[in-house]
């Protein structure tokens, strides 16, 4: 195993450990970090992805794809984080507690805005 | 600048401009931008749509800069279609939501909800347009998950806009989902980059992913796609995210948003890995049944309106993965595993199956609409308060009645000539299971488009209260339904344009 493999693998274990977090931890804040996390393993992979095919040749394609991902996840995680903001003021809890499948139709129910 | 070059141009960065300009914040602002958005995406598709038929796919390098540092932006029938139907569902919706959010100038109060949700449905709309319009015209995996990832945030924050606990809760679960996704699409990509060296959509076609790795980036990427498609069993976001959203939002995200995530689903399988397995094509299928049977039965199951309505779009987008393994060569089996070089797709399959896409589009947000009339003109969401409101808005009425038409299958709908061309080609394929899956789909579908006709009738029931609700709204609705019931009569023209490329338009 070379070290770049090293690099590939240690960005699967992050994704897929972020992946557990987001999937087992109710918290919101948890998730959103996790999802964050989650992009941060792919990124590792990328970057580890040339250079097994070549190692002497630089590509500079998935230098760009993990610049324009970094953005992106910030742009994510800052809507992500506003929102859970917005449940937290709405609902009083960090948690997704209210059931949106409750069958029972809201008697303020979202409707009409004005 | 070539033609192509100047519809692609104006398609995805005709609505991007135009987010800014609504971002003014000023009545004439929003209309400025809802107008420049909508007339940039109509004349982008037509004009691409006449390009296509002529020449057949075309490219634009961005700036002139090729692949693999530059961007390209492609087009064939599929996408020209794809973006068409978007063109006219928004123009339309667009039109509505200036009625719909009241009186504009009290844009000023951004504080108030109902303020905050007039002063940002319009720009983030607009994003959500240019987002999904790179979708359908983009050349490269990342450019796909760049613009996947827009459409994405600005759908969450459109469901949002409706200020209840229970939308809150639903945009914030639905932006998850829809991020985890994207994550998973991503690192599909990846896998795909590390094997392949390459992004772009053709060349991986050409290089014909197969093995361990391309399966393994398959699987995550579907996964992810399934996710936002609320492909049965990754719906259970899809109903509250749709019904709790603002009534134009919800016709915007049951008829355009989805079909984004289809749009990769459908290209990824077919044109890039040339129809993967059997084994998959039949699973994605049996979602599809499953997605209908559950969906339907739901729908039933509803007590109120728009979650109807949304129950109906899991049904529906069922329908779309039955296309999956009625588009193998003789139905599954003959063929075996099929390469990209298998020519012999099933027109029948294809055409139909997309023109289902493109009719439920059209009706869904149609019926999202009308129902958004009666729960404006009622101020109520619950069936039993939209008892009688058959004789106050007969428009409405009529709209959601043709929708439903269009979605159950009956004639002239296109959704008719849809299920009629699927049903040739499993009838023709032997594949009985999926006959009785489509019919019984069409039967539930006329059972809960006719629970809600029934409420809606209910003279005896009628409540008193009821607010008037603009002509405009009850137009754009209208049309669209109309469009959706009469489009089968024009089916021949969609058919043209979705062979121009085909199933496999690299191959």
């Amino acid at each position: 195993m070379t070290p770049l493999d090293l690099y590939a693998w240690a960005g699967v274990a992050v994704f897929l450990l972020a992946l557990h977090a987001v999937v087992t931890r109710a918290h919101l804040i948890w998730k959103v970090l996790g999802i964050n996390l989650m992009g941060t393993g792919v990124f590792l992979i990328l970057l580890a992805a040339p250079a097994r095919r070549d190692p002497l040749v630089a590509d500079p394609l998935p230098q760009g794809m993990v610049l324009t991902g970094i953005v992106v996840a910030v742009a994510a995680t800052a809507l992500a984080l506003g929102m859970a903001l917005r449940v937290m003021s709405r609902t009083g809890s960090p948690f997704l507690t209210v059931d949106p499948e409750s069958a029972d139709p809201d008697p303020d129910a979202p409707e009409p805005p004005s | 600048m070539t033609g192509a070059e100047l519809w692609t141009t104006a398609a995805v960065f005709g609505p991007l401009l135009a987010a800014l300009v609504a971002l003014g914040g000023r009545p004439w602002t929003l209309k400025a931008g809802l107008a420049l958005g909508s007339g940039t995406a109509l004349a982008g598709s037509l004009g691409l749509w006449v390009e296509v038929t002529r020449q057949g796919p075309v490219r634009h390098l961005l700036g002139g800069w090729g692949a693999p540092l530059g961007i390209e932006l492609w087009a064939d029938g599929f996408s020209v279609a794809m973006l068409t139907v978007t063109a006219v569902v928004g123009a339309a919706v667009s039109l509505y939501s200036l009625s719909y959010f009241g009186d504009l100038s009290e844009l000023d109060a951004g504080a108030s909800p109902a303020g905050r949700a007039a002063r940002y449905f319009a720009p983030l709309w607009l994003l959500l347009w240019a987002a999904l319009n790179g979708i359908y015209l983009s050349a490269d995996l990342f450019n796909l998950y760049v613009s996947l990832e827009i459409l994405g945030l600005a759908a969450a924050a459109l469901v949002t806009l409706a200020v209840t606990p229970k939308a809150t809760v639903a945009g914030m679960r639905y932006l998850i989902v829809s991020l985890v996704g994207s994550m998973l699409f991503l690192l599909g990509v990846a896998l795909l980059y590390t094997e392949f060296g390459t992004l772009s959509l053709e060349e991986l076609a050409a290089a014909a992913p197969a093995g361990p790795m391309a399966a393994a980036s398959l699987a995550l990427m579907t996964v992810g796609m399934a996710a936002k498609t609320a492909l049965f069993p990754l719906h259970a976001w899809l109903p509250p995210a749709h019904a709790g959203a603002p009534a134009p939002a919800s016709a915007l995200l049951s008829a355009v948003v989805v079909k984004g995530s289809f749009f990769i689903l459908v290209r990824l399988w077919f044109a890039v890995y040339g129809g993967a397995s059997d084994g998959g094509l039949l699973l994605m299928g049996g979602l599809g049944a499953a997605a209908i049977l559950w969906g339907s039965v739901l729908a039933l199951r509803q007590r109120s309106l728009k979650r109807v309505i949304a129950y109906s779009t899991v049904a529906q987008l069922g329908y779309l993965f039955i296309m999956f393994p009625l588009l193998a060569p003789e139905g599954l089996g003959a063929g075996g595993a099929s390469g990209p070089a298998s020519p012999e797709w099933s027109d029948d399959a294809w055409t139909g199956g997309i023109l289902l896409a493109l009719s439920h589009a059209l009706a869904k947000a149609a019926m999202f609409m009308a129902a958004g009339n009666m729960t404006y003109a009622v101020a109520r969401d619950a069936l039993r308060d939209i008892s009688g409101v058959a004789h106050r808005l007969p428009m409405s009425f009529l709209a959601f009645g043709l929708g439903g038409l269009s979605l159950a299958g009956l004639p002239p709908s296109a959704g008719f000539v849809g299920k009629w061309l699927l049903l040739r080609e499993a009838i023709s394929a032997g594949g009985w299971f999926w006959v009785a899956i489509i019919t019984i789909g069409g039967l539930l579908t006329i059972a809960y488009v006719l629970m809600v006709l029934r409420h809606a009738l209910d003279l005896k029931a009628s409540s008193g209260d009821f607010r008037p609700v603009p002509k405009r709204m009850e137009w754009a609705a209208l049309l669209l339904a109309l469009a959706a019931a009469t489009l089968g009569v024009r089916a021949t023209e969609t058919f043209q344009i979705l062979l121009q490329g085909g199933v496999t338009p690299w191959s």
